[in-house]
């Protein structure tokens, strides 16, 4: 019987020797293992942000946070060389050469000062900072509890398993917003503590749910089973096999995370919920309280940055969600 | 010669094909002085069909019941049958990926067995590098993040033999091995770079990596298209004497169970129902389910008219199966016995060829 395959020929021209058949003076691999593995990694990373630059919306994302990211930076730089921090404290100053308050937009207050005198641009690009540490924090945390807590119930099933998703369906039915309000007037507690609230909140309901039915869908596939035949433990299999495999979807739910924590931030911060000194929830909160909510199209200075801030910022993060979720999720690509 | 001169199974494969398994000159040798490696006693595997949470469960699927067969050092079984009927249950079984309910699984010939069943830890361990398996499908059987060299190297790395140096030479050369030349261009490639083919080879080198005496190889050319097929088939029956590996070759091809088996084991519903060397098996089925089995094989030849499948009905429910013989039903032989006793255990009829079956 003829047969095409070369094997047969590389195979009888070996024979006999078992498993010695290249010359052992040629190293197989000119270059060290990590340097081939750091090469692979920049490839894939590259090929990853092609796709996510083909989609014009994540760029769009992108672009919207790396503006506000240049807003966080530029506030303490212009505070120390062209501020006067008398007058433009974002918390402290008073702006002495307006004669009413709150000022609309001048050459020298570009979004005017608020119902106490203090310059809005200001204050707004001082909260961009605790938005993002907030924001992303409180991600940070979410991701982190809900991957450890996926993988590991689906990977392990049974008793486990059903502890940690029936908390998931106790935080999932307590409404999110009254709980924290509740928690927050009783503690009251500051933007690192909140995140860590919002955090394990997130992090132990919905993200774990959505999390651990992805970890479910990698831990029937074929190579699970290949793992645990070639001798793999039950911590080799997690680390090598599921949460290489989780960690895109993780990235992807962080994104949306640093969303709802930012609104979460928001709505506690117009309520004056929160020890926080600074935010764009209070700076609503501010105008709210002296009475301008009402009137906001007169004094549309004291509410549209603030408003448009946040609103801008979470679109950017869910856009920029959404992109990636095209890069981890293949079926989605257009091509 | 005519096709009916070459007889009736000759046609499994193409007509100009004398012989279409691979020659095997120690096989002769091999078939005489065999002694077992896997020695399988009243092996049983039944799932719990649950009926709700408080529900006290009364329903099993009989997955795998009551087999019992040894595979001869550097043999190679074929496990035949239709879906569904317990062949890849076995094979997990035999290679400890699932527990039995009941039975005993033997490795090691007969001065030094070891049951496996009650194997933990370490010594699980130990076991993988003696018995390992080759999977289906070669898209899914390999993680698409890690590269082939990480692939074909886990069973070394999760194992700790050799060092870094060692084992990137060791995964050369079992890439070489099946035919993956240069290996240095296979390395650092990732699976969706290869084709259906080559990550079959893959596969064959990360299960052989660690040496290991027996393989389970489930349905391992099924996914693969019918020109990539014959190659590596061919490699594995070549690697299996070269290696001295031990296979359980489960499929539902006769073709190539007849191509890569020493001996032909056929289940019907979680039972053995015949057990004979391969050439034997298909020219002299006796079970009335294997003849039909064979009935069913398509001839590449229009002038050949087949006989109708000696069968009726449908395949009944593996849940709780009455205890008379599973074939019962579907069988045209059947006798008031076959209906009165219990299934018939696997007799010898001579000639190595053992049938389960009362009315033959």
């Amino acid at each position: 019987m003829t047969d095409s395959i070369s094997t047969t020929q590389s195979l009888s021209r070996e024979s006999g020797v078992e498993l010695d058949l290249l010359a052992r003076e040629e190293r197989i691999t000119p270059v060290p293992l990590w340097r081939v593995r750091v090469k692979l990694w920049w490839r894939s990373a590259r090929q990853n942000a092609a796709i996510f630059a083909d989609n014009k919306i994540g760029l769009l994302g992108l672009a919207i946070i790396l503006l506000f990211g240049v807003m966080a930076l530029a506030h303490p730089i212009l505070m120390a060389t062209v501020w006067d921090a008398r007058t433009y404290d974002p918390i402290t100053g008073y702006s002495f050469d307006e004669l009413r308050q709150p000022a609309p937009p001048s050459a020298r207050h570009l979004l005017g000062t608020d119902p106490l005198g203090r310059d809005v641009l200001s204050q707004l690009m001082y909260s961009t900072r605790n938005e993002f540490i907030l924001g992303l924090l409180a991600a940070l945390i979410t991701v982190t509890i809900a991957t450890t807590i996926g993988a590991t119930t689906a990977y392990f099933g049974g008793v486990y398993d059903m502890i940690f998703m029936r908390v998931a369906d106790l935080i999932i039915m307590t409404p999110a917003i009254s709980l924290l309000i509740v928690m927050c007037a009783l503690f009251n507690p500051d933007l690192p503590q909140l995140a860590v609230v919002i955090g394990i909140l997130s992090g132990f309901g919905g993200t774990t749910i959505i999390i651990k039915s992805q970890a479910l869908s990698i831990r029937v596939k074929p190579f699970i089973e290949a793992a645990k035949v070639a001798g793999g433990g039950h911590r080799h299999i997690i680390m090598t096999h599921i949460l290489p495999n989780l960690l895109p979807f993780s990235f992807l739910y962080m994104m949306f995370g640093v969303t709802a924590a930012i609104f979460s931030e928001a709505t506690l911060s117009f309520f004056g919920l929160l020890n926080v000194r600074m935010s764009w929830g209070i700076m609503i909160f501010t105008a709210q309280a002296a009475g301008y909510l009402l009137s906001g199209v007169e004094y549309w200075w004291l509410l549209i940055p603030a408003g448009a801030s946040i609103t801008l910022l979470c679109s950017a993060f869910y856009l920029v969600g959404r992109a990636l979720d095209e890069v981890v999720n293949p079926r989605l690509r257009k091509r | 010669m005519t096709n009916e001169q070459m007889g009736k199974w000759q046609t499994l494969f193409h007509p100009s094909d004398p012989c279409p398994r691979f020659p095997d000159p120690y096989l002769e040798f091999r078939m005489t002085h065999t002694d077992p490696l896997v020695t399988v006693e009243h092996l049983q595997k039944y799932y719990p069909v649950n009926q709700g949470l408080f529900a006290q469960t009364r329903h099993y699927i009989h997955a795998v019941d009551d087999l019992s067969f040894q595979i001869g050092r550097g043999e190679s079984l074929g496990l035949v049958g239709e879906s569904g009927c317990g062949k890849t249950t076995t094979g997990k079984l035999l290679v400890k990926l699932i527990d039995p309910t009941k039975g005993h699984i033997y490795l090691g010939s007969n001065g030094s067995q070891t049951d496996i069943a009650p194997l933990k830890g370490a010594a699980v361990k130990q076991f993988r590098r003696r018995v390992q398996m080759i999977f289906q499908d070669p898209y899914e059987s390999m993680n698409p993040r890690l590269t082939i060299y990480d692939t074909v190297a886990e069973p070394l790395v999760v194992q700790g033999i050799g060092t870094v140096i060692e084992r990137e030479e060791r995964v050369a050369e079992m890439l070489a091995l099946v035919g993956l030349t240069p290996p240095a261009s296979f390395l650092f490639r990732f699976p969706h770079e290869l084709s259906g083919g080559q990550r079959q080879r893959v596969a064959i080198a990360r299960a052989l990596v660690v040496q290991p005496k027996f393989v389970v190889a489930d349905e391992p050319t099924s996914m693969l298209d019918v020109s990539i097929r014959t190659g590596v088939m061919h490699l594995m029956s070549n690697l299996a004497r070269r290696l001295d590996v031990t296979y359980l070759y489960i499929t539902h091809d006769l073709a190539v169970a007849r191509y890569m088996c020493h001996r032909i084991a056929v289940m019907y519903l979680g039972k053995m129902v015949e057990l004979a060397e391969t050439e034997e098996l298909l020219q002299h089925p006796q079970h009335p389910y294997t003849k039909a089995l064979l009935a069913s094989v398509p001839v590449p030849d229009p002038s050949i008219k087949r006989q109708a499948a000696e069968i009726k009905g449908g395949i009944p429910t593996p849940i709780n199966p009455p205890a008379y013989c599973r074939f019962y039903e579907r069988c045209l032989i059947a006798t008031a016995r076959c209906r009165d006793d219990a299934h018939p255990p696997l007799a010898d009829k001579g000639n190595g060829h053992s049938v389960a079956c009362y009315a033959v």
